[in-house]
């Protein structure tokens, strides 16, 4: 399913990934945030700038406990946990926000 | 994306009545070339994919006496029907371990069998069409090879084997499942099934250490890649990532801290998990297996311990030795390889550890019994040992425990619905309503007994639990590791002694 933004097409994996993650701007993350009925705040910015800056130097999603203690420290200690997280992206920070962030789905027993 | 309907709690367990293909639309993706050929398989269904697949059979007819065996034994006593979660969740007639079974047996008939080949219709056989090739990609695909239904055959059928024979037969002519194949792919390239590179795994270790000296004020180490330790601990990548997952996994760091065992994790064998056994490729489990081997070589290890993984278990407890031994260069004087909560019981048993017990004391736990490990491993040196194990150690550092009801925990214990490579986005109807013999037993001791968490030993479990637990009106942070628990009340030398104990919540 490939989406369209600003007259641009961007192919897709079958769960709506982007499949070329340097074709990833902004607006794409926007774009794929309003089809699941999301306006993106300040503070997913937040968390989907730190997942494209830590898959920059790890190739990889960071783990949970790495997220939120990065969080924590941007956002302020009582933000720093999962439960936050899942409150901005309730269909899982790892999945959902590395979609909109244009990262592959984390795979595995997660 | 939740298109369909989560099933009803009702007041007792219900058999329902069957149900013709209501969930035959299930299927997982299809695995792309891409993901297809590291494994050794063609990239698409290949031109001749009948007659290839009859062959796949024949051989694995020959290399596996169990498999025949199964598909020629079942007497049709019916002892099976009511046994699977996907069945009892479903209501889909072929979910019904038999009729499961019947969708390869039938094909097996019609060629391999006397009666089938000349009396086809006598004995129900029929040829692989495109039809039933669609019915195997989507059923054995609701599968999760958790053997309950083995329990009560009375030849001992396991659906599980002929699942797996299946998928392996499926995946030879090129219609492979990609959520398995992707991440064995992985494993094969970066040496763990998500894909965590060796950096980021040092990064991770490193901020665990943080955390935990600054909850606890003790300084326990995250070894990675390190030469000359005695234990090479062997876990799924879940526990580096997901929670509940990474607080048991800081349990065996401050296991084998306080007991002052010297351990590493490695990095090329940053996985336990071994998805070659949900797809029955032996030649694939064995590649995977090796790694762990060749780290334990490398890093000149004494012994070998397996984290919370159901599956894992399995193979690590029941073929590791015949896939990648033998291990002679470890110490004979344990178990090879052995399992974390062995090792924790062990110690608790010798009074290694010690515990303070009310650090759990906001939660009534329950304990969620596996599937892989409660029906083909053990652990310790006796019958039940890996009923028993677990639980001891629950009890040692909690005060509230409650077990299910006794037909869904043990032997007969439901899978948690997420098994056997079902543990993907794309299959989240099947596996919600596969949960809902798990759901319904413990909202049975939520309501009677206020049991408020249930705990569970597999990566598996715990996310598929997660994931699944809200669609039955519980939250997800209800779903615990073991050695999350252990990690609670295990006393440490030199500990920060206020009583802050949880500062986890509070900070």
């Amino acid at each position: 399913m490939p989406i369209e933004v600003n007259g641009k097409t961007y192919e897709t994996d079958e769960e709506g990934y982007l499949a070329n993650l340097s074709e990833w701007t902004p607006e794409v993350g926007e774009a794929m945030a309003k089809e699941d009925g999301t306006e993106l705040s300040d503070e997913h910015w937040e968390v989907i700038n730190f997942l494209r800056e830590y898959y920059d130097e790890y190739q990889i999603a960071p783990a949970v406990r790495v997220l939120t203690k990065a969080i924590g420290k941007k956002l302020g200690k009582e933000k720093g946990n999962s439960k936050y997280l899942y409150e901005l992206f309730p269909y899982g920070p790892a999945k959902q926000a590395c979609k909109y962030a244009g990262l592959p789905k984390p795979t595995g027993c997660v | 994306m939740a298109d369909f309907e989560t099933p009803e709690i009702k007041e007792y367990p219900v058999i329902p009545h069957i149900k013709l293909g209501v969930m035959s639309h299930s299927k997982p993706f299809l695995s792309k070339e891409e993901f297809q050929e590291p494994l050794g398989y063609p990239g698409e269904l290949v031109d001749d994919w009948q007659e290839k697949a009859y062959a796949k059979m024949e051989e694995l007819l020959g290399k596996y006496r169990s498999f025949r065996v199964y598909l020629d034994s079942c007497v049709k006593c019916g002892a099976c029907t009511d046994k699977c979660h996907y069945y009892l969740g479903t209501e889909d007639a072929n979910n019904m371990p038999v009729a499961r079974q019947d969708l390869l047996r039938r094909v097996y008939r019609r060629k391999f069998t006397f009666a089938g080949k000349y009396f086809p219709k006598l004995v129900g056989a029929v040829d692989l069409t495109k039809e039933v090739l669609e019915e195997w990609y989507s059923y054995f695909h609701q599968c999760s090879q958790c053997r309950r239904c083995s329990v009560y055959c009375p030849y001992g059928i396991d659906t599980a084997e002929i699942s797996m024979a299946a998928r392996e037969i499926m995946d030879s002519i090129g219609m492979g499942q990609k959520y398995c194949n992707e991440i064995i792919g992985k494993v094969f390239k970066i040496g763990n099934n998500l894909g965590l590179p060796e950096p980021a795994l040092a990064d991770t270790l490193e901020g665990l250490e943080e955390e935990v000296e600054d909850d606890t004020g003790v300084p326990v180490k995250f070894p990675l890649d390190q030469k000359g330790a005695d234990i090479l601990l062997v876990t799924p990548s879940a526990d580096f990532f997901a929670e509940p997952h990474v607080d048991g996994l800081i349990g065996y760091a401050k296991v084998f801290h306080q007991a002052g065992l010297s351990w590493t994790l490695s990095s090329h064998a940053s996985e336990a998990a071994n998805f070659g056994m949900f797809i029955g490729s032996y030649e694939n489990m064995r590649r995977i297996s090796v790694r762990i081997r060749e780290a334990a070589e490398e890093l000149g290890v004494k012994r070998i311990v397996f984290g919370e993984c159901g599956h894992a278990w399995r193979v690590a407890y029941s073929f590791l030795n015949t896939l990648a031994g033998p291990f002679d260069f470890l110490d004979p004087n344990y178990p090879v390889p052995q399992h974390i909560c062995e090792v924790t019981y062990d110690l608790i048993q010798r009074g290694v550890i010690k515990f303070d017990k009310s650090e759990n004391d906001h939660m009534t736990l329950t304990y969620h019994d596996s599937c892989n490990v409660a029906r083909a491993s053990r652990m310790g040196d006796e019958p039940g040992g890996q009923f028993r194990i677990p639980r001891e150690i629950i009890k040692a550092c909690c005060n509230n425990f409650v077990d299910m009801p006794s037909d869904t925990i043990g032997e007969a214990t439901f899978c948690c619905g997420g098994g056997g490579g079902l543990l993907t986005d794309d299959l989240m109807e099947i596996r919600v309503k596969g949960a809902l013999p798990r759901m319904q037993a413990l909202k049975h001791v939520v309501e009677n007994h206020g049991v408020t968490h249930m705990a569970a030993i597999c990566a598996i479990c715990k996310s598929q639990f997660t994931k699944v637990i809200p669609y039955y009106g519980f939250t997800m942070d209800q779903i615990v590791s073991v050695h999350q628990l252990v990690s609670e009340a295990i006393i440490l030398d030199g500990a920060d002694t206020d009583d802050d104990g949880d500062s986890g919540d509070e900070e």
